[in-house]
């Protein structure tokens, strides 16, 4: 079975591609990349004239509830989702029920994610058993089993000592982990941002100090480990400026941040709108500013969607008992791109290594993130012009908790390509 | 009564009153005063129509300063009390809402613990909604009573200074009270703890002291809110006795204020806690008759809402 893929603008900065291409695909592998092939016999043909072609998408941190909360999210509408959305591949979280903290639930989602096939879908294993921050998962066992990284997520690990060992341990077997900075003694109930608009309109503040103690802790841990740490949706400016002092003092440390993030911020909670909660806080403009900027300079490696699928009911009510939250498979790309590359505040190149070469680097996937003769063929073509409109009724996630729903703007997903095989078509 | 104009469709906060709405308000709860004075202590203003006291925070005072501010209205008044935690475990707001709705009232009043629920109310709710209190927001018809007190006393409710001590952080009297007074150009001062008045407060308008010598100073209204001891277990101070030395009104430090001050408290009050046992029952404090005016601002608002059902909705 072969596919064609002629004409596309192929975009890959790891190995140097920025230039009209003609791909060529054999049983879910690159055969060729060059600037004119000639149309083999039998193959399936996508004529992408207009159309840029990058190494598939990879997002690193979402939310697919299963097992467990299936009606919230489960494997295959996670997976239907992601396709929609231009990923290739995505990592699932271990809050589940049962929580994935050994390796036959890791071999579970795997199995599920391999019976729908749509995507690659790789689960991140618990650091600690059950998610209480006690004692470490059988880290070894879980990355035999198919985990690609460790994360306790929303459980932020509050024993220092702890994270430490786990960081330790994990060198040897070079997977990272993701980090989700949050000190639950700062945080505590609160809501939102804590600033004036949490002072004005009675919400319990969650300060910038939550997130950022616990990543210049992280940091420091790390200077002497040197293992892989991940800090995922870095929130504030603070944050921003650690990382960027400790990727400069040669520190190993990477960083994602959000969509929501990165395109919002708290004046939007003022409606006391659940759609809006989300953890950590959308916070002030001047943090959605400085994250941008390290977006741009190198300091944030990805993006991330935290997807993070709740049911309707969940979130129609009052704000302060509704979850945390927003789903953003189907919605980061064309947010992204409508946002900071048409707007010019990065390029393609740059956009690429966010959504695939870096994702790729930091989860180790060596044959990911990159368009290269015999590696597997996953592809995200979109049209930079391609009008779209975020639209819960279109959504193939279960949820439609997501904080863009109305954005209209230019940069649509067109084909999603996983091995070889397309797996979502724009109509 | 001559009616004025009052185009609110709901009383949710006093942020989205204009100064004439609020002038508008206290002139008819003034000629509301009147009624409660009278041996028959009812006109029939809202007769026939349905007010639902939707409470779901324990709250003997203010339920029952709407309840009779209904009854002389003569409204039909039902309660409906729950408890926040029944509400988690089982119905939610939404569907204990939408079954009253189903009964046709035509205006809801909520108390609740969650910050913003009356206006998640709006988004589904046809009712006039009410106010009486959300989570640490605001608690609208208490700054209303509060400016009436200020108003019968001072003969204006302009050029004033008030004081509020305490607990501003998770204080929704606070906050109805700051938005008014700065509406109305009077001049704030926030005192407690830093931890319980954080600095930003003071980009809403007012100023913050941490002495309430300072703080008090000129105040012409001394406000003092009610100090709950679960803040002390959570280290927002470290003793109810520290904090009593520190920021306790007492006839020393409210000798400070303008000679004409007056003492105010939302209550219930904690004698000997917030307020010195003498001061509570001292000529100056207002504590009953806030109280009172209660029922009259409640009634005003219930008047000028009307109860008028939006059927446009859905």
């Amino acid at each position: 079975m072969k596919l064609f893929i002629k004409n596309g603008h192929l975009v890959d900065p790891a190995t140097g591609h920025d230039g009209k291409m003609d791909i060529l695909i054999e049983a879910g592998c690159i055969l060729e990349i060059a600037k004119s092939i000639k149309k083999p016999s039998a193959a399936e043909t996508i004529d992408a004239s207009g159309l840029i072609v990058a190494p598939g998408f990879i997002d690193l941190h979402t939310h697919l509830r299963e097992p467990g909360q299936e009606n919230k999210e489960s494997i295959e509408s996670g997976a239907k989702a992601a396709a929609r959305g231009g990923f290739t591949t995505i990592c699932c979280m271990p809050n589940t029920d049962p929580v994935n903290d050994n390796r036959s639930v890791t071999e579970y989602i795997i199995a599920r994610a391999r019976k729908v096939g749509l995507v690659n879908i790789h689960p991140v294993a618990a650091i600690s058993r059950g998610l209480l921050g006690e004692n470490l998962v059988e880290m070894a066992d879980l990355v035999e089993g198919g985990a690609v990284a460790f994360s306790d997520d929303g459980n932020c690990v509050m024993k220092a000592d702890l994270i430490r060992k786990a960081l330790e341990y994990a060198k040897m077997l070079d997977v990272p982990l993701i980090e989700h900075p949050e000190d639950h003694s700062i945080s505590g109930e609160g809501q939102v941002n804590e600033g004036f608009i949490s002072y004005k309109y009675g919400l319990r503040g969650i300060l910038n100090a939550a997130e950022e103690v616990i990543v210049a802790r992280d940091i420091i841990l790390q200077s002497r480990i040197q293992s892989r740490l991940h800090l995922t949706h870095i929130s504030t400016g603070g944050s921003v400026d650690l990382i960027r002092n400790a990727k400069k003092s040669g520190i190993r440390v990477s960083a994602d941040a959000t969509p929501h993030h990165l395109l919002l911020n708290e004046e939007l909670t003022q409606t006391y709108d659940p759609v809006y909660k989300v953890k950590p806080p959308l916070r002030t403009e001047s943090d959605q500013f400085a994250l941008v900027e390290g977006l741009i300079d190198g300091t944030i490696d990805c993006i991330a969607s935290d997807h993070a699928p709740h049911t309707r009911d969940d979130k129609n009510k009052e704000f302060e008992y509704a979850p945390f939250g927003v789903i953003g498979l189907e919605s980061s790309f064309s947010v992204i791109y409508d946002r900071l590359v048409r707007k010019k505040k990065i390029d393609w190149k740059r956009l690429v290594e966010l959504y695939s070469t870096n994702p790729a680097r930091i989860l180790n996937l060596s044959d990911r993130g990159q368009v290269k003769p015999g590696l597997p063929a996953d592809l995200t073509l979109f049209n930079p012009d391609g009008r779209f409109i975020i639209d819960p009724k279109t959504f193939r996630s279960k949820a439609i908790n997501c904080p863009f729903n109305g954005w209209k703007g230019q940069g649509k997903i067109t084909y999603t390509i996983v091995s070889g095989r397309v797996v979502y078509k724009a109509d | 009564m001559k009616d004025k104009e009052f185009k609110q469709a709901h009383l949710l906060g006093i942020e989205h009153l204009s100064p004439d709405d609020i002038e508008t308000i206290l002139d008819t709860a003034e000629a509301f005063i009147e009624v409660s004075t009278r041996d028959v202590k009812k006109v029939p203003a809202l007769k026939g129509k349905t007010v639902v006291n939707l409470f779901f925070e324990d709250s003997t005072r203010t339920r029952s300063s709407f309840e009779i501010a209904a009854k002389r209205l003569s409204a039909d008044l039902i309660n409906f009390s729950a408890s926040v935690s029944s509400l988690k475990k089982g119905e939610t707001l939404r569907d204990t809402v939408l079954t009253l709705e189903a009964m046709n009232p035509h205006i809801i009043v909520i108390r609740h613990a969650a910050s913003g629920s009356p206006y998640y109310l709006t988004t589904f709710a046809r009712s006039a909604i009410v106010n009486a209190g959300d989570g640490f927001h605001e608690h609208p018809t208490q700054a209303l009573l509060d400016a009436l007190t200020m108003r019968q006393k001072f003969g204006r409710l302009r050029g004033l200074k008030v004081a509020i001590i305490g607990d501003i952080l998770h204080s929704r009297v606070a906050r109805s009270n700051i938005i008014l007074h700065r509406k109305l150009g009077n001049e704030v001062s926030l005192i407690g703890p830093p931890s319980l008045v954080p600095g930003e407060f003071a980009r809403m308008g007012p100023k913050v002291y941490y002495d309430i010598r300072k703080g008090v100073e000129g105040a012409h209204a001394v406000m003092m809110l009610r100090v709950q001891a679960e803040r002390g277990a959570k280290n927002y101070f470290p003793s109810i006795r520290e904090y009593r030395n520190r920021f306790a009104i007492t006839r020393e430090i409210f000798s400070l204020a303008n000679r004409n001050a007056i003492l105010m408290h939302p209550g219930p009050i904690n004698r000997d806690v917030e307020i010195d046992t003498t001061m509570a029952d001292a000529e100056e404090s207002v504590i009953l008759q806030q109280v009172t005016n209660g029922i009259a601002v409640r009634m005003a608002v219930l008047y000028l809402l009307k109860g008028e059902r939006n059927e446009t909705l859905h």
